[in-house]
């Protein structure tokens, strides 16, 4: 089975805008992608118990990467492995990529079958081609 | 002597929800200086539904009735405070053993704790942590120094009030104001405020209880 993918972002319609772009990348190819996305009334916001239902669900034995976006997202994410089991939580990586540029590496690797570590070392890769092309070096101008 | 069994922390947890509801604006007002103004409206939205899953899920045990309040906060306020005071109240109830002024101290310590390891933020960053750990000490210190819970509770709220005002000189570190660098003095930090109830809470339910 694939490394499961989890989207987290206060906004749904960002989440499924990005996963639908990752999918548009891999036509025909399984993935498995969860998305938690927004507070629980449907506004923008995070909520670590759908993060840990979301892990949970694309959690297949092989690991999860997580990748979010910003703020509550990153103290969501954490908070969601202390509501995970321990031995799914072994299995997570949270990832500091950026949500786009990441998401579609890590669905690109983990389609082609590459392992968790793999696939997170990709995602966090995310930013290299356009920096590459644009020739403007990470964290600088 | 049990003094802080699930009925007190019912209560304190029900000051709280009230406090936040009546200075919902302050705090969002607050939030709007530096933050995303939307501190009081989550944070009220987020204790009425705890207060309500209280009295759906009623409990005599007191670790359970934070572990509710912990649930409930990160499902239900969606911005940072979420996990923040979830994580709180999850440590809390997690460390809870007991029902004297110590273990609440203790307790009240983890969640402090938890607090800083989720946020990774120290004080002095302008958050809530300039609030709750003054608080922490203040009420070791006077549990310590042989003072009844009630008194040393007041003296924890008063140390939180007086740690959150000194939060307006300084340069927030962490969170969307921490994007406004030195634009973000001159203002109280929200947080700080919503902790200060916290405690200021605790000081209200638990008087009188010895």
């Amino acid at each position: 089975m694939p490394v499961g993918l989890v989207v987290v972002s206060h906004s749904r319609a960002l989440a499924d805008a990005a996963v639908e772009l990752t999918r548009g990348m891999l036509p025909g190819r399984e993935l498995a992608v969860g998305v938690a996305a927004g507070d629980v009334d449907g506004g923008l916001g995070t909520d670590a118990t759908a993060i840990a239902d979301a892990i949970a669900a694309v959690d297949s034995g092989d690991g999860v990467v997580v990748l979010m976006d910003l703020g509550s997202a990153v103290l969501s994410a954490e908070t969601a492995l202390e509501l995970v089991d321990d031995d799914v939580r072994e299995r997570v990586v949270l990832s500091p990529a950026p949500l786009v540029e990441g998401l579609v590496g890590a669905a690109v690797t983990a389609a082609a079958g590459a392992d968790r570590d793999r696939v997170a070392a990709e995602a966090l890769r995310g930013l290299a081609p356009k920096q590459a092309h644009l020739g403007e070096p990470a964290g600088e101008g | 002597m049990t003094v802080v069994d699930a009925a007190a922390l019912t209560a304190w947890v029900r000051e709280f929800a009230r406090l936040v509801h009546e200075q919902r604006d302050t705090l969002t007002q607050l939030d709007s200086a530096i933050g995303d103004a939307d501190h009081g409206a989550n944070l009220d939205r987020g204790m009425t539904a705890a207060v309500a899953a209280l009295e759906t899920t009623p409990s005599d045990d007191p670790a359970a009735v934070l572990k509710t309040v912990a649930t409930t906060l990160i499902k239900t306020v969606g911005g940072a405070s979420g996990p923040l005071y979830g994580t709180f109240f999850l440590r809390a109830s997690g460390t809870l053993d007991g029902g004297d002024g110590a273990a609440l101290a203790a307790a009240l310590r983890a969640g402090y704790d938890g607090v800083v390891a989720r946020g990774k933020a120290e004080r002095g960053d302008k958050t809530m942590l300039d609030a709750l750990g003054p608080a922490c000490d203040a009420l070791d210190e006077a549990l310590a120094a042989g003072k009844a819970l009630d008194e040393a509770l007041g003296a924890a709220a008063e140390a939180a009030a007086q740690g959150r005002d000194a939060t307006e000189p300084l340069v927030a570190r962490k969170g969307r104001a921490s994007y406004l660098g030195e634009r973000s003095a001159g203002h109280v930090d929200p947080g700080a405020a919503s902790a200060t109830l916290l405690v200021e809470a605790a000081a209200t339910a638990l008087a009188g209880r010895g």
